[in-house]
Protein backbone atom coordinates (compact mmCIF):
# COMPACT_ATOMS: atom_id res chain seq x y z
CA UNK A 1 0.00 0.00 0.00
CA UNK A 2 1.72 3.35 -0.88
CA UNK A 3 1.06 6.72 0.73
CA UNK A 4 -0.73 9.55 -0.96
CA UNK A 5 0.63 13.11 -2.81
CA UNK A 6 2.24 15.41 -0.12
CA UNK A 7 -0.23 17.57 0.52
CA UNK A 8 -1.96 14.65 2.19
CA UNK A 9 0.92 13.73 3.95
CA UNK A 10 2.06 17.20 5.08
CA UNK A 11 -2.01 17.71 6.60
CA UNK A 12 -2.18 13.92 8.40
CA UNK A 13 1.03 15.04 9.85
CA UNK A 14 -0.53 18.57 10.96
CA UNK A 15 -3.56 17.28 12.40
CA UNK A 16 -2.24 13.46 14.28
CA UNK A 17 -1.68 15.59 17.38
CA UNK A 18 -4.56 17.53 17.57
CA UNK A 19 -6.34 14.44 16.83
CA UNK A 20 -4.47 12.58 19.50
CA UNK A 21 -5.47 14.91 22.22
CA UNK A 22 -9.29 15.41 21.26
CA UNK A 23 -9.11 11.48 21.58
CA UNK A 24 -7.57 11.52 25.00
CA UNK A 25 -10.02 14.79 25.82
CA UNK A 26 -12.96 12.40 24.87
CA UNK A 27 -11.59 9.58 27.22
CA UNK A 28 -10.35 11.65 30.49
CA UNK A 29 -13.63 13.87 30.17
CA UNK A 30 -15.96 10.86 29.47
CA UNK A 31 -17.35 11.00 33.31
CA UNK A 32 -17.82 14.94 32.55
CA UNK A 33 -18.59 15.25 29.09
CA UNK A 34 -20.48 13.36 26.06
CA UNK A 35 -18.20 10.39 25.07
CA UNK A 36 -16.46 8.19 27.06
CA UNK A 37 -13.77 5.29 26.53
CA UNK A 38 -15.03 3.86 23.41
CA UNK A 39 -15.65 6.83 21.67
CA UNK A 40 -12.12 8.22 22.26
CA UNK A 41 -11.00 5.26 21.76
CA UNK A 42 -12.05 5.04 18.33
CA UNK A 43 -11.03 8.66 17.67
CA UNK A 44 -7.53 7.60 18.68
CA UNK A 45 -7.30 4.38 16.44
CA UNK A 46 -8.77 6.72 13.51
CA UNK A 47 -5.97 9.12 14.11
CA UNK A 48 -3.82 6.01 13.55
CA UNK A 49 -5.16 4.99 10.77
CA UNK A 50 -5.13 8.56 8.87
CA UNK A 51 -1.26 7.92 9.57
CA UNK A 52 -1.10 4.37 7.38
CA UNK A 53 -3.59 5.23 4.66
CA UNK A 54 -1.14 8.87 3.87
CA UNK A 55 2.05 7.52 4.42
CA UNK A 56 1.11 4.34 3.29
CA UNK A 57 2.60 0.78 5.22
CA UNK A 58 5.84 0.81 4.29
CA UNK A 59 7.06 3.99 6.22
CA UNK A 60 4.27 3.32 9.35
CA UNK A 61 5.63 -0.44 9.60
CA UNK A 62 8.93 0.12 11.00
CA UNK A 63 7.24 2.85 13.84
CA UNK A 64 4.55 0.63 14.89
CA UNK A 65 5.00 -2.65 17.35
CA UNK A 66 1.90 -5.10 16.77
CA UNK A 67 3.52 -6.79 19.98
CA UNK A 68 2.95 -3.59 21.75
CA UNK A 69 -0.26 -2.79 20.76
CA UNK A 70 -1.46 -6.42 21.82
CA UNK A 71 0.12 -5.81 25.12
CA UNK A 72 -1.86 -2.33 25.56
CA UNK A 73 -5.14 -4.27 24.67
CA UNK A 74 -4.26 -6.59 27.33
CA UNK A 75 -3.17 -3.87 29.82
CA UNK A 76 -6.77 -2.19 29.06
CA UNK A 77 -8.40 -5.39 29.91
CA UNK A 78 -6.67 -5.60 32.52
CA UNK A 79 -7.24 -2.63 34.02
CA UNK A 80 -11.55 -3.03 33.57
CA UNK A 81 -11.29 -6.61 35.54
CA UNK A 82 -8.70 -5.32 38.24
CA UNK A 83 -11.17 -2.23 39.13
CA UNK A 84 -13.72 -4.51 39.33
CA UNK A 85 -12.14 -6.85 41.18
CA UNK A 86 -11.14 -3.86 43.72
CA UNK A 87 -14.19 -3.48 44.75
CA UNK A 88 -15.00 -7.14 45.76
CA UNK A 89 -11.38 -7.24 47.48
CA UNK A 90 -10.90 -3.70 48.98
CA UNK A 91 -14.02 -1.66 49.72
CA UNK A 92 -17.81 -2.50 49.48
CA UNK A 93 -17.86 -6.33 48.79
CA UNK A 94 -19.22 -5.71 45.72
CA UNK A 95 -18.48 -6.26 41.99
CA UNK A 96 -17.36 -2.89 40.16
CA UNK A 97 -18.31 -0.72 43.33
CA UNK A 98 -16.69 2.35 44.04
CA UNK A 99 -13.01 1.78 45.63
CA UNK A 100 -11.86 5.56 45.41
CA UNK A 101 -14.03 8.65 46.79
CA UNK A 102 -17.10 10.02 44.80
CA UNK A 103 -15.43 14.25 45.02
CA UNK A 104 -17.50 16.91 43.90
CA UNK A 105 -19.82 16.69 40.77
CA UNK A 106 -18.13 18.31 37.43
CA UNK A 107 -14.91 18.31 38.27
CA UNK A 108 -12.20 16.04 36.71
CA UNK A 109 -11.15 14.40 39.52
CA UNK A 110 -14.79 12.95 40.31
CA UNK A 111 -17.03 9.84 39.85
CA UNK A 112 -14.55 7.73 41.69
CA UNK A 113 -13.57 4.34 39.70
CA UNK A 114 -15.26 5.65 36.40
CA UNK A 115 -12.23 8.07 35.33
CA UNK A 116 -10.71 4.73 35.86
CA UNK A 117 -12.45 2.65 33.91
CA UNK A 118 -12.81 5.08 30.89
CA UNK A 119 -8.93 5.00 30.43
CA UNK A 120 -8.65 1.26 30.69
CA UNK A 121 -11.37 1.06 27.78
CA UNK A 122 -9.92 4.08 25.86
CA UNK A 123 -6.56 2.61 25.81
CA UNK A 124 -8.34 -1.10 25.17
CA UNK A 125 -10.44 0.01 22.38
CA UNK A 126 -7.84 1.93 20.57
CA UNK A 127 -5.00 -0.44 21.03
CA UNK A 128 -7.70 -2.79 19.29
CA UNK A 129 -9.39 -1.21 16.85
CA UNK A 130 -5.71 -0.35 15.56
CA UNK A 131 -4.60 -3.79 15.89
CA UNK A 132 -7.67 -5.11 13.66
CA UNK A 133 -6.91 -2.40 10.98
CA UNK A 134 -3.12 -3.03 10.84
CA UNK A 135 -3.62 -6.65 10.72
CA UNK A 136 -5.70 -6.51 7.66
CA UNK A 137 -3.98 -3.96 5.93
CA UNK A 138 -0.76 -6.21 6.42
CA UNK A 139 -2.69 -8.93 4.90
CA UNK A 140 -3.77 -6.98 2.02
CA UNK A 141 -0.25 -6.03 1.50
CA UNK A 142 0.88 -9.83 1.53
CA UNK A 143 3.09 -9.53 4.51
CA UNK A 144 3.31 -11.92 7.84
CA UNK A 145 2.57 -10.66 11.04
CA UNK B 1 -47.96 -25.60 -4.69
CA UNK B 2 -45.84 -26.13 -1.20
CA UNK B 3 -44.65 -22.61 -1.77
CA UNK B 4 -48.33 -21.25 -1.24
CA UNK B 5 -49.33 -23.52 1.88
CA UNK B 6 -45.85 -22.25 3.43
CA UNK B 7 -46.69 -18.81 2.77
CA UNK B 8 -50.00 -19.06 4.05
CA UNK B 9 -49.01 -20.89 6.75
CA UNK B 10 -46.59 -18.50 8.10
CA UNK B 11 -49.05 -15.30 7.48
CA UNK B 12 -51.57 -17.46 10.04
CA UNK B 13 -48.64 -18.24 12.36
CA UNK B 14 -47.85 -14.37 12.35
CA UNK B 15 -51.72 -12.71 12.66
CA UNK B 16 -51.82 -15.46 15.17
CA UNK B 17 -48.91 -14.21 17.39
CA UNK B 18 -49.92 -10.23 16.67
CA UNK B 19 -52.96 -10.88 18.20
CA UNK B 20 -52.22 -12.70 21.23
CA UNK B 21 -49.71 -9.57 21.41
CA UNK B 22 -52.18 -7.70 21.62
CA UNK B 23 -54.89 -9.36 23.96
CA UNK B 24 -52.64 -10.62 26.44
CA UNK B 25 -49.17 -8.97 26.52
CA UNK B 26 -49.42 -5.84 28.96
CA UNK B 27 -49.84 -2.57 27.46
CA UNK B 28 -46.47 -0.72 25.87
CA UNK B 29 -45.03 1.03 28.86
CA UNK B 30 -46.70 -0.70 31.55
CA UNK B 31 -44.12 -2.90 33.66
CA UNK B 32 -45.58 -4.31 36.49
CA UNK B 33 -42.05 -6.30 37.70
CA UNK B 34 -41.27 -2.81 38.69
CA UNK B 35 -43.34 -3.09 41.70
CA UNK B 36 -40.44 -5.64 42.66
CA UNK B 37 -37.52 -3.74 42.46
CA UNK B 38 -39.21 -0.64 44.47
CA UNK B 39 -39.76 1.69 41.32
CA UNK B 40 -43.44 1.79 41.55
CA UNK B 41 -44.22 5.68 41.62
CA UNK B 42 -41.58 6.40 38.70
CA UNK B 43 -40.08 4.46 35.83
CA UNK B 44 -36.56 3.30 35.99
CA UNK B 45 -35.21 6.38 33.71
CA UNK B 46 -36.42 8.93 36.12
CA UNK B 47 -35.02 7.14 39.06
CA UNK B 48 -31.30 6.75 37.14
CA UNK B 49 -31.86 10.48 35.86
CA UNK B 50 -32.92 12.01 39.36
CA UNK B 51 -30.05 9.76 41.86
CA UNK B 52 -27.12 9.37 39.75
CA UNK B 53 -25.46 12.29 39.84
CA UNK B 54 -25.54 12.11 43.39
CA UNK B 55 -25.04 8.70 44.02
CA UNK B 56 -21.98 7.84 41.38
CA UNK B 57 -20.66 11.00 41.44
CA UNK B 58 -20.58 11.48 37.50
CA UNK B 59 -22.02 14.22 35.82
CA UNK B 60 -22.41 12.23 32.62
CA UNK B 61 -25.36 10.46 33.17
CA UNK B 62 -24.61 7.72 30.08
CA UNK B 63 -21.42 7.03 31.53
CA UNK B 64 -22.86 6.33 35.28
CA UNK B 65 -25.14 4.24 33.57
CA UNK B 66 -22.54 2.32 31.24
CA UNK B 67 -19.97 1.79 33.91
CA UNK B 68 -21.72 1.99 37.33
CA UNK B 69 -25.12 0.84 37.20
CA UNK B 70 -24.48 -1.72 34.23
CA UNK B 71 -20.42 -2.23 34.64
CA UNK B 72 -20.88 -5.63 34.02
CA UNK B 73 -22.84 -5.68 30.91
CA UNK B 74 -19.95 -3.16 29.67
CA UNK B 75 -16.78 -5.49 31.04
CA UNK B 76 -19.00 -8.58 28.57
CA UNK B 77 -19.36 -5.74 25.54
CA UNK B 78 -15.24 -5.04 26.22
CA UNK B 79 -14.82 -9.18 26.09
CA UNK B 80 -16.82 -9.20 22.76
CA UNK B 81 -14.16 -6.66 21.50
CA UNK B 82 -11.06 -8.75 23.43
CA UNK B 83 -12.66 -11.85 21.57
CA UNK B 84 -12.83 -10.26 18.00
CA UNK B 85 -9.23 -8.48 17.72
CA UNK B 86 -8.09 -12.45 18.81
CA UNK B 87 -9.92 -14.03 16.08
CA UNK B 88 -8.67 -11.03 13.47
CA UNK B 89 -4.82 -11.63 14.54
CA UNK B 90 -4.54 -15.23 14.86
CA UNK B 91 -6.58 -15.85 11.82
CA UNK B 92 -4.78 -13.43 9.85
CA UNK B 93 -1.66 -14.78 11.29
CA UNK B 94 -2.54 -18.06 10.13
CA UNK B 95 -3.31 -16.99 6.89
CA UNK B 96 0.02 -15.09 6.60
CA UNK B 97 2.23 -18.77 7.28
CA UNK B 98 0.17 -20.26 4.82
CA UNK B 99 0.93 -17.68 1.97
CA UNK B 100 4.62 -17.84 2.50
Amino acid sequence: MTGMSLIVRTVSRLLLPFMLLFGAYVVLHGHLTPGGGFQGGVIIAASLLMLVLAHGMGRIQAAIDLLRLELAEALGGLILVGVGLAGVVVGVAKFYGHVLPLGTLGKLFSGGDLPLLNIGTGIKVAAGIALIFYAMLRMAGGEEL
Amino acid sequence: MRRAVALSAVLFLGALLLLAVNLYLPPFGSFPERGLGGFEGRSIGQHILEEAPRATGSANIVTSVVWDYRAYDTLGEATVLFTAVCGVVMLFRALGRRGR
